[in-house]
């Protein structure tokens, strides 16, 4: 296991020269534009986004980049595929949120900007502890190990009801009047707290891969023998980069006790865990910005589709399931795929092709979603007979029309999508081609 | 007391024979393939609920060979047109394959059977007390339970020992190559392997389904267990899932019957530890609330010890 880990190797190697060419591609602008580029986002997004719903999703993407880049420092950098990465995260949490119960202005009075950090402390303590029983192995031996460790702490929850509030959670107020810029009254407030912990958190992380420890922790992952001979010591490696990590979960969960106000043992939960495993794989492990593609994009899936559809883990199974199986370099993976063709100007040329691609792939996807849609109303309603709203239009799921309509726009959209994607792999292998004759 | 500790050992062995039963396929398709399967638990449960739909048409005896059967063919499906696709980029991507796999199928369950537990019973033939001892009464449904789990065991530990096919089986685990040389087909030896496993899953959840509780969330219950079942017992042991299914089941049945506490214990002994505080609830545990614990701790001890498990041969 430990010779054939993951995909990464190619797609990191290029990665890590595309990081090199921005090194050398000259001037102030070429090196930190991308980092300037994101602080602009970061400030101006809830500006725009002004709404209470967009500024707590905002929110939740900060703290779900941060908790995916440091799933990304086992994954992706140490090759360590662990199941209770959201054992840090929730008990950073909880350590965080009986900190911010402590504060108040009279007596212990930590500026609440620094809170985080007591739930990164809390949870490297942890980690430390868990990171020396489970890096002594690699493969799947620590994958099962951290199930194990997860399952633990998950059930230990339960069994100390001070210290993590039983079925309830702890709650806390995070209006204590110790911080230094706000309040922290309004979630505009709350939502410059994360994104500036985002930033130091993501510089941080970015660094550190640029260390020896980050250069280390990718030889230990893509030969272990190697890195030995070479005179280090694997698990030693991957124990400082497992209590790093577990360091950076910890502040995410810090911030989630922060935004929310309450930490429950969902926190440290398998689900939870599953949750970061699948933002880190679908934005990409072999790339460093691939955890915060995946974070952005599973975040408001999660949030908006659990609001639009009651079977939305359904929708994001199958995405999970199309990108291991299609694409398992991740969403950047796909871009740094087209990064050569960019570059040779002829990314037009897939552009038709695209689109049809799309077009026809949201007509079976319509079709698709109405036949789940219908499905699960039937069996899950009490009434089947009252009629379901589906897409704005009131539908009775025991007509037959419906149905055959349904069938006939899946069957009719997948057919054409199966030729787009022949038209696509047509074109790609055109384009490749040119490439490869301009080159030679 | 005699009564509570014998009826504990009795279900827990029958708990320990059902996660067997669950561990033996997980086991078969973890040697065969070094592919740790996420999704079995979920093979059980489609098990149960094939089950439960079949034998509401035609009774329990015809659901008993149908339902694995059918589990069995999905099964071979999702590893020709699935897994076998992944295989190319490594063993994790075959782990995060089933690890979507098995949300994919608890959620197609909630969108055919619902979200509320369908009604699945033990079957009229067998409900009917098998004896009584102590003045409690043994239910002949659990008997035949544990009758099926020890012919499942006999009949899966001589075909792999005995036969051709477990020698074929065996071998491709090893030596692929050689095998496929001698003309044996080994990516099909591979689809009947996963699909052998999964019937078996299937054929647990059949009978298992009865006693516990056929309810989309039954997956995700049993899921991380039959893993520490697997890996406590070495991985790709037969007989190491054995004891160990037998050892977890009886550990936890007996630990839930008893309302030891540390502070109880010592206090019987003259010491008293203070009430209040952390040291208070510490003292106020019962080892039946460590119930839910004791297996992942097993786990992680065996594998920081012992990372073969009980009778494996190999680590990873």
């Amino acid at each position: 296991m430990s010779d054939r880990t993951l995909p990464t190797g190619k797609t990191s190697a290029a990665a890590l020269r595309g990081g090199a060419r921005s090194d050398r591609g000259g001037g102030f602008l070429g090196r930190y534009g991308l980092w300037i580029f994101a602080i602009i986002v970061l400030i101006v997004a809830p500006q725009i986004m002004t709404t209470g719903f967009s500024r707590s999703l905002l929110s939740q993407i900060g703290i779900s980049i941060i908790f995916a880049l440091s799933y990304n420092m086992l994954l992706g950098q140490g090759g360590m595929l662990s199941f209770g990465h959201a054992v840090f995260y929730g008990l950073g949490g909880f350590v965080a949120i009986h900190v911010l119960n402590a504060i108040s202005p009279e007596g212990f009075a930590l500026p609440l900007e620094l809170l985080p950090l007591a739930g990164g402390f809390g949870a490297m303590i942890f980690g430390a502890i868990f990171g020396w029983i489970s890096t002594a192995r690699a493969g799947t031996t620590f994958a099962m190990i951290s199930l194990g460790i997860g399952e633990l702490v998950y059930a230990g929850t339960s069994m100390f009801p001070e210290l993590f509030g039983g079925e309830s959670g702890i709650s806390g107020n995070r209006v204590t009047h110790t911080g230094l810029f706000f309040n922290y009254g309004p979630q505009i407030d709350v939502y410059y707290l994360i994104a500036g912990w985002c930033l130091i958190c993501t510089i941080a992380m970015y660094l550190l891969t640029r260390t020896p420890l980050g250069r280390m922790a990718n030889a230990v992952r893509d030969n272990e023998e190697r890195a030995r001979f070479v005179g280090y010591d694997p698990r030693m490696v991957r124990f400082v980069q497992y209590t790093l990590a577990s360091f950076f979960a910890g502040v995410a969960g810090g911030l989630t006790a922060v935004n929310y106000e309450i930490v429950t043992a969902e926190n440290v939960s398998a689900v939870t865990s599953g949750s970061v495993l699948l933002m880190t794989f679908i934005g990409g492990v072999g790339n460093f910005a691939g955890p915060i593609l995946g974070a952005i994009l599973v975040t408001i899936l999660q949030l908006s589709l659990s609001s639009i559809t009651e079977t939305w883990q359904l929708y994001f199974g199958v995405l999970f399931i199309v990108m291991v199986m299609f694409a398992p370099m991740g969403l950047a993976g796909i871009i740094a795929l087209h990064e050569p063709i960019w570059q040779a100007r002829r990314l037009n040329r897939l552009i038709v092709p695209y689109a049809i691609g799309l077009a026809t792939f949201l007509l079976m996807g319509l079709g698709l979603v109405a036949l789940i849609e219908m499905n699960y109303y039937m069996s899950t309603t009490y009434d089947a007979s009252i009629p379901m709203e589906l897409y704005g239009q009131e539908v009775s799921v025991q007509a037959v029309m419906p149905w055959l309509l349904a069938i006939a726009v899946t069957v009719v959209g997948g057919f054409l999508f199966r030729l787009a994607i022949r038209r696509i792999r047509h074109s790609w292998d055109g384009v490749i081609h040119d490439i490869k004759q301009e080159a030679a | 007391m005699l009564e509570i500790v014998v009826f504990s050992l009795l279900n827990g062995l029958l708990f320990g024979m059902l996660l067997f039963m669950l561990s033996s396929g997980l086991t078969l398709i973890f040697s065969m393939m070094g592919v740790l399967n996420f999704a079995h638990a979920s093979f059980f449960m489609l098990g149960a609920y094939f089950a439960y739909q079949i034998s509401t048409v035609t009774g329990f005896w015809v659901a008993l060979i149908v339902a694995p059967l059918l589990v069995g063919g999905i099964g071979m499906l999702i590893e020709r047109y699935g897994l076998r696709r992944v295989h190319k980029f490594g063993h994790v991507a075959e782990l995060l394959f089933t690890f979507g796999l098995a949300f994919l199928i608890e959620e197609v369950v909630v969108m055919i059977w619902g979200r509320i537990p369908v009604d699945y019973g033990v079957p009229a033939d067998l409900n009917y007390t098998f004896f009584t001892l102590l003045g409690t009464n043994f239910p002949a449904y659990r008997a035949f339970i544990l009758l099926i789990a020890v012919l499942m065991f006999v009949a899966l530990f001589l075909t792999i020992t005995r036969t051709r096919i477990g020698m074929i089986i065996q071998a491709a685990l090893t030596h692929p190559d050689m095998v496929a040389a001698l003309g044996h087909n080994v990516p099909r030896v591979f689809m009947m392997v996963f699909g052998g496993g999964t019937a078996l899953a299937a054929l647990a959840g059949v009978i298992g389904g009865p006693i516990l509780v056929t309810e989309p969330g039954m997956a995700f219950l049993l899921g991380p267990i039959i893993f520490v079942v697997v890996v406590f017992g070495g991985m790709g042991s037969l007989g190491g899932a054995f004891v160990a299914s037998i050892l977890i089941g009886v550990i936890q049945t007996l630990a839930v019957a008893l309302d030891w506490s540390l502070g109880g214990t010592l206090g019987a002994i003259g010491i008293y530890l203070p009430t209040d505080g952390f040291i208070g609830t510490l003292a106020r545990i019962s080892v039946s609330q460590t119930a839910p614990i004791l297996p992942y701790l097993m786990l992680v001890l065996m594998l920081i010890f012992r990372p073969k498990g009980l009778m494996g041969t190999r680590e990873s």
